[in-house]
C-alpha cells in the first residue's frame, strides 16, 4: 500500500502539483472587484430593464429606452448632453492631446534647462482635487473679484472679456479648457516616456541620413509614439465620457446657463438621486448609466478590434 | 496585580454604568434635524425652557448634515432608529414619510388651533384633511437696500415698480452703487430672489398659485409671463458680468457696500447683521399701482413631526404641543432672526429687520412659493425648470413668453389637474 504511491513517483510520470495558490492569490481581488465593480454595474444594467409600476418594481424590458429616446423632454435632454459631451471631447483631443504632445517633446530636448521643474509644474494640477481646481478657476474668471479681468486690463484686453461661465455660447469651451489645463499633464507624461523609450540609434541613424529638427519628429518619432497616442486618446474617450466632477463643482448640478454644460455625468446624477424638488428616479438614471456604458463600450471596442490591430508597431 | 486593577476598573465601569442607567430612567426624546446651525439654540434656550415645565422628559437634538438629511433619515426610519421626533422638509418630501406611515397624524394635537391653514399647507395631504407636522418657521422674501446709500442719493424707500425703477435709474446714473446685486450663475437666485420675489404681486398670491394647481390658470397668463417682463428689465441693473456672479458673490457686493439693493431672503438677515457695516432697512416687492394690494411669498420652511413609531409617543406629544405655542416661537424666531415663527400668535422681534420682514404679514396677502406644493412632483421638475428659464430670461437667452411657453408645455406633459 504504502510504497505503490513511492514506486509510482518513482516511475517519473510527473504529477503537476496543483497550483492551488493562484486561485488564493487572486480571490482578494476578485471578491472585491466584483463586490464595488462588477455586482454593481450588473445590477445597474438590471435595473434599467425595470420600472415601477404602480408601486411595484416591474420588469419593463426596453421600455425605459423607448422613453428616453421616444419621448420629447428626455430625448430633448439626453441629446443636449450627448452633443454637449461630444464637443467636450472633441475640445480635449484638438486641445489636450496636442499640447500634450508638443510639451513632451519640448521636455524632451537635451538642452532644455530645468526640465524636471517644468515637468512638475505642468503635472501638478493634475494631482489637485477637482473642487480645487473648479473653485480656482470659478475665482480667476469670476468677473468682480476674479484675476483675469484686471490682467486683462494691464495689456489692454479689458474689452475682450466676459463672464465666459455664465454665458450660454461660452460655458461649455471654458469648462472644456479648465478640464484641459488640469489633466494635460497626463498625455504629456505618457508621451515623454515614449519619447524617452526611442533608442539613441534610431535618431542617430536618422541624423547620419541627414534627417533632423522638425523633419525628425514627424518621420522619426512621431510614427514610434503612436501607440501612446491612441492609448491617450482612449482615455481622454473614457474619462471625457464619464466625466461629471468639474462641471458639478464650476456650473452646478443643473449644469447651467440654460443647460450649456450638461454632460451625460450631470443627466445621470440629476435622475437618478435628484435634485432639490426633484425627486430620484432610479430606473431612468440606471438607464442613463447604461447607454453611457454602451457608448463608452463601443468607443472602447472600436479603438481595440479596429485603430489599435493597424497600429504599426516598432520593435527595436 | 495587573489583574485587581482591571477588576477594579470592571467594578468602577459597573457601578457607573447602572448610575448613568438609574439617571436615565427619565424619558429622552430625540430630534432628528438637518439644521446643524440651530444646535445651540436648542441646547442652550429651548430645551431648558421645556424641560424646566416638564420634569421626567429629557431632549436631545441630534442634527445631521442638511445634504445628508433626506437620505440619512429615510435609513433610520427603514431600520426603526430614528428619533421621537423629526424636522419635517416642507411638501413632497415629508407628505411621503406620511404616506408611508412613518409620520404619525397631528390633527388632534393640542396648539394646532395656533396655526392658519397656509402655515399647514406644507405639511397636510392633499385634500387637506390630515397635518402631520407642527410648523416651526417660514423665510420672508423682500428687498434688503442699502440705507446709507439711499439717504445718500436722497432715494425715498420705493414703493410702486415705476418707483422702483426709478430709484435703480438714479441709482445707476449716480454711479457708485450697483444697482441690484444679483447674478444668474447659480440658476436658484434667479428664481428664488427674482421669479417667486416680485411673483406673488402679480399672479395675486394664493388666488393665482392655487388657480395654477387646478388648471384654471396657465404659466402662460399673464400673471405669470409678467413678473418675468420685470426680471428681464432688471438686467440692465445688475453688476457687470452678471451671468457669472454667483449667490456668495451677490451676498459680499452687498454687505461691502458695493450694491444699493439685495433681493433678499429673510434668512440672509442674521448673517447680514454680522457683516455689513452699514444701516439696512427693507421693503417688500412694489406693486403695481400705488394703493393695490400687497403680495409677499411666506414661505415655509421647517416643521416638526412625530416618528409613528416612537416608544414615548406621549411625552413626544408635550414637546410637539409646546412647539406649538407662543412661548416657543418667541424664543425660535428671536434667537433666529429671518426665520419667522408661523404661529398666529404675532411674534414681538428683537431686531429690527427682521421686525420690518415680519410687520409686512400685516398689510400684504402671504402666499408660499409656486412652485413647491405638487407641482414639482413630475419630470421635468417645475421647479428647476424655473431655475433655469428664470435665468435665460434675465441673461436674455429667452424671452418672458418664450419662458413661461416652455415652463407650461413641461408641465403640461406630466401634470393632469383634479377636475
Amino acid at each position: 500500500m504504502t510504497d505503490i504511491p513511492s514506486s509510482h513517483d518513482a516511475t517519473g510520470l510527473i504529477k503537476r502539483p496543483k497550483r492551488w495558490h493562484i486561485g488564493v492569490f487572486l480571490l482578494p481581488a476578485f471578491i472585491v472587484y466584483s463586490a464595488v465593480m462588477i455586482l454593481p454595474l450588473i445590477e445597474t444594467l438590471r435595473l434599467s430593464l425595470f420600472n415601477t409600476v404602480d408601486g411595484q418594481s416591474t420588469f419593463v424590458g426596453l421600455g425605459n429606452f423607448k422613453v428616453l429616446f421616444g419621448d420629447e423632454r428626455w430625448s430633448e435632454d439626453f441629446w443636449n448632453a450627448l452633443k454637449n459631451n461630444v464637443i467636450f471631447f472633441i475640445i480635449h483631443m484638438l486641445v489636450q492631446n496636442p499640447i500634450g504632445v508638443a510639451l513632451a517633446a519640448m521636455l524632451s530636448i537635451q538642452k532644455l534647462r530645468f526640465a524636471a521643474f517644468y515637468r512638475t509644474a505642468i503635472f501638478l494640477p493634475t494631482l489637485l482635487s477637482f473642487v480645487i481646481v473648479g473653485f480656482i478657476w470659478k475665482l480667476i474668471l469670476s468677473p468682480i473679484w476674479g484675476v483675469s479681468p484686471y490682467l486683462m486690463d494691464l495689456v489692454g484686453l479689458k474689452s475682450f472679456f466676459s463672464p465666459w461661465l455664465g454665458k450660454p455660447n461660452s460655458a461649455l469651451i471654458a469648462v472644456s479648457l479648465i478640464s484641459v489645463w488640469q489633466y494635460v499633464g497626463i498625455p504629456m507624461m505618457l508621451i515623454y516616456a515614449a519619447l524617452l523609450n526611442i533608442p539613441e540609434e534610431v535618431i542617430e541613424a536618422a541624423e547620419c541620413d541627414g534627417v533632423t529638427g522638425w523633419s525628425q519628429f514627424w518621420k522619426i518619432k512621431l510614427p514610434l509614439i503612436l501607440p501612446a497616442i491612441g492609448i491617450i486618446s482612449i482615455l481622454t474617450f473614457v474619462g471625457n465620457f464619464n466625466a461629471f466632477d468639474l462641471v458639478y463643482t464650476v456650473q452646478g448640478a443643473l449644469a447651467g446657463p440654460d443647460g450649456a454644460t450638461d454632460i451625460l455625468g450631470t443627466l445621470l446624477y440629476r435622475t437618478f438621486f435628484g435634485f432639490q424638488l426633484q425627486l430620484g428616479d432610479r430606473s431612468m438614471g440606471a438607464t442613463i448609466a447604461t447607454v453611457m456604458f454602451l457608448i463608452i463600450l463601443a468607443g472602447v471596442s472600436l479603438y481595440l478590434f479596429v485603430i489599435q490591430r493597424r497600429i504599426r508597431r516598432y520593435q527595436f | 496585580m495587573t489583574r485587581n486593577a482591571i477588576k477594579g476598573l470592571l467594578l468602577a465601569t459597573s457601578i457607573l454604568g447602572t448610575a448613568g442607567l438609574a439617571q436615565a430612567q427619565d424619558v429622552t426624546l430625540t430630534i432628528e434635524s438637518w439644521r446643524n446651525d440651530d444646535l445651540s439654540i436648542w441646547q442652550e434656550k429651548i430645551i431648558p425652557a421645556f424641560e424646566a415645565k416638564n420634569p421626567g422628559i429629557k431632549v436631545v437634538f441630534s442634527p445631521t448634515a442638511p445634504t445628508e438629511y433626506n437620505a440619512a433619515l429615510n435609513a433610520k426610519l427603514d431600520a426603526g432608529s430614528a428619533g421621537d421626533l423629526i424636522t419635517c422638509r416642507p411638501f413632497d418630501a415629508s407628505l411621503e414619510l406620511f404616506n408611508k406611515g412613518h409620520l404619525a397624524s397631528l390633527n388632534d394635537l393640542p396648539g394646532m388651533e395656533n396655526f392658519s391653514d397656509v402655515a399647514k399647507s406644507a405639511w397636510t395631504t392633499d385634500d387637506g384633511a390630515t397635518s402631520f407636522c407642527v410648523p416651526m418657521a417660514s423665510v420672508i422674501h423682500g428687498f434688503i437696500y442699502n440705507k446709507d446709500a439711499f439717504d445718500q442719493l436722497g432715494i425715498a424707500v420705493p414703493a410702486t415698480e415705476a418707483e422702483f425703477f426709478a430709484a435703480l435709474d438714479k441709482i445707476k446714473a449716480d454711479g457708485n452703487f450697483i444697482p441690484l446685486a444679483m447674478g444668474t450663475k447659480d440658476l436658484w437666485e434667479a428664481a428664488t430672489m427674482g421669479y417667486q420675489n416680485i411673483g406673488p404681486t402679480y399672479w395675486k398670491g394664493e388666488e393665482g398659485r392655487k388657480a395654477l394647481i387646478k388648471g384654471e390658470q396657465k404659466l402662460t397668463d399673464e400673471g405669470w409671463v409678467e413678473p418675468y417682463r420685470v426680471l428681464a428689465k432688471w438686467k440692465d441693473y445688475l453688476g457687470d458680468g452678471f451671468e457669472a456672479q454667483t449667490y456668495p458673490d451677490s451676498q459680499n457686493l452687498f454687505t461691502l457696500g458695493r450694491a444699493a439693493i439685495y433681493p433678499a431672503g429673510s434668512w440672509e438677515i442674521g448673517l447680514f447683521n454680522t457683516q455689513a457695516q452699514f444701516k439696512m432697512g427693507a421693503f417688500p416687492p412694489p406693486v403695481k399701482n400705488a394703493g393695490d394690494t400687497c403680495y409677499i411669498s411666506d414661505h415655509n420652511d421647517i416643521g416638526v413631526g412625530l416618528n409613528a413609531k416612537s416608544a414615548n409617543s406621549e411625552a413626544a406629544k408635550k414637546l410637539l404641543t409646546f412647539i406649538a405655542s407662543p412661548e416657543f416661537a418667541d424664543i425660535y424666531a428671536n434667537s433666529l432672526p429671518g426665520f419667522f415663527s408661523l404661529n398666529s400668535t404675532a411674534v414681538k422681534m428683537a431686531d429690527p429687520l427682521a421686525q420690518e420682514f415680519v410687520s409686512w404679514r400685516e398689510k400684504c396677502q402671504p402666499s408660499i412659493r409656486s412652485t413647491y406644493q405638487i407641482l414639482s412632483r413630475g419630470t421635468p421638475n417645475l421647479e428647476n425648470e424655473t431655475w433655469t428659464e428664470s435665468a435665460n430670461v434675465i441673461n436674455g437667452t429667452d424671452t418672458p413668453e418664450v419662458a413661461g411657453e416652455k415652463l407650461q408645455k413641461g408641465l403640461d406633459s406630466w401634470y393632469k389637474p383634479a377636475k
